[in-house]
């Protein structure tokens, strides 16, 4: 039961620094979006959560996805959620009835799930260490796109179109 | 680097995301819960795709995160409708298919 010691042998211990203070703000982060009582507040956190999880990627030598959540995520994603909380008219400041009346029911079955699925992670990869490899390229990427993953790519096209048109059909005034 | 850090690191975020979508009552929360959800399990791809030395987990990540863009956008036109409808979005309040 070595796997969460970090002074491994094999183990980048600055990668691991960068991990571990990254982590606790995600961690934090994400805890405020499920428990503060302001809206907004709740999606400046969230783009706290998602610029860590863009760093984590960078970690785990991902520049691409890190690239495309910066974009995707930050950029576009962000801007819906507020426009859907303006739209919405939520209250400026805190807000009473944010929260369902059964809610504490949650904390339960967040920590059992959390509970089961740590004791599988750590029972499988208990000592599996990420070794130093050759960073991947975007060419790669390119290369798994537009060959095998060539159908998956033409089908989300489709879904992205679909869910333009539908979006643009339902939040239409008549 | 450790595979667990990350493995951790993700169920943490996922179980957060879940305990917001139980808790929330605001429809807009619950689609940013929904949110959360998604971005861990993108992180465990990110990881795989690491871990096996293998570039296709990022491919998936990128799927994931695309077919979230469409999810977020129908989700929350959906919510503007309901919104527009009922001049609430309180997910509790939606109870007229209830038999």
């Amino acid at each position: 039961m070595n796997a969460l010691i970090l002074a491994t042998e094999n183990v980048n211990v600055a990668q691991n620094i960068a991990f571990g203070i990254i982590a606790a703000v995600m961690i934090f982060a994400a805890f405020s979006v499920v428990t503060t009582k302001n809206v907004v507040h709740a999606a400046l956190y969230l783009v706290v959560v998602l610029a860590g999880v863009a760093a984590q990627y960078i970690l785990a030598a991902a520049e691409f996805v890190a690239v495309s959540q910066v974009m995707v995520y930050i950029g576009a994603v962000m801007v819906l959620f507020l426009f859907g909380i303006m739209l919405t008219r939520a209250q400026i400041g805190k807000e009473e009835g944010l929260n369902n009346k059964g809610w504490q029911l949650g904390i339960p079955v967040a920590l059992l799930l959390f509970g089961l699925m740590a004791y599988v992670i750590v029972d499988t990869y208990e000592d599996t260490v990420i070794g130093d490899r050759t960073p991947f390229s975007t060419e790669g990427i390119a290369d798994q796109v537009l060959s095998p993953f060539l159908v998956p790519f033409l089908a989300i096209s489709f879904v992205l179109l679909a869910a333009a048109i539908g979006a643009i059909v339902l939040a239409r005034k008549d | 680097m450790l595979a667990v850090n990350f493995l951790l690191l993700a169920a943490v975020l996922f179980c957060i995301g879940v305990f917001g979508v139980i808790a929330r009552r605001n429809a807009v929360m619950v689609l940013m819960s929904i949110e959360l959800i998604l971005n861990a399990v993108n992180l465990n791809l990110v990881a795989f795709a690491l871990m096996n030395n293998n570039q296709e987990g990022q491919v998936f990540a990128l799927y994931v995160i695309a077919i979230a863009a469409a999810e977020v956008g129908v989700g929350l036109a959906m919510v503007l409708m309901i919104y527009r409808n009922r001049k609430s979005i309180a997910l509790d309040e939606l109870s007229e298919m209830k038999g």
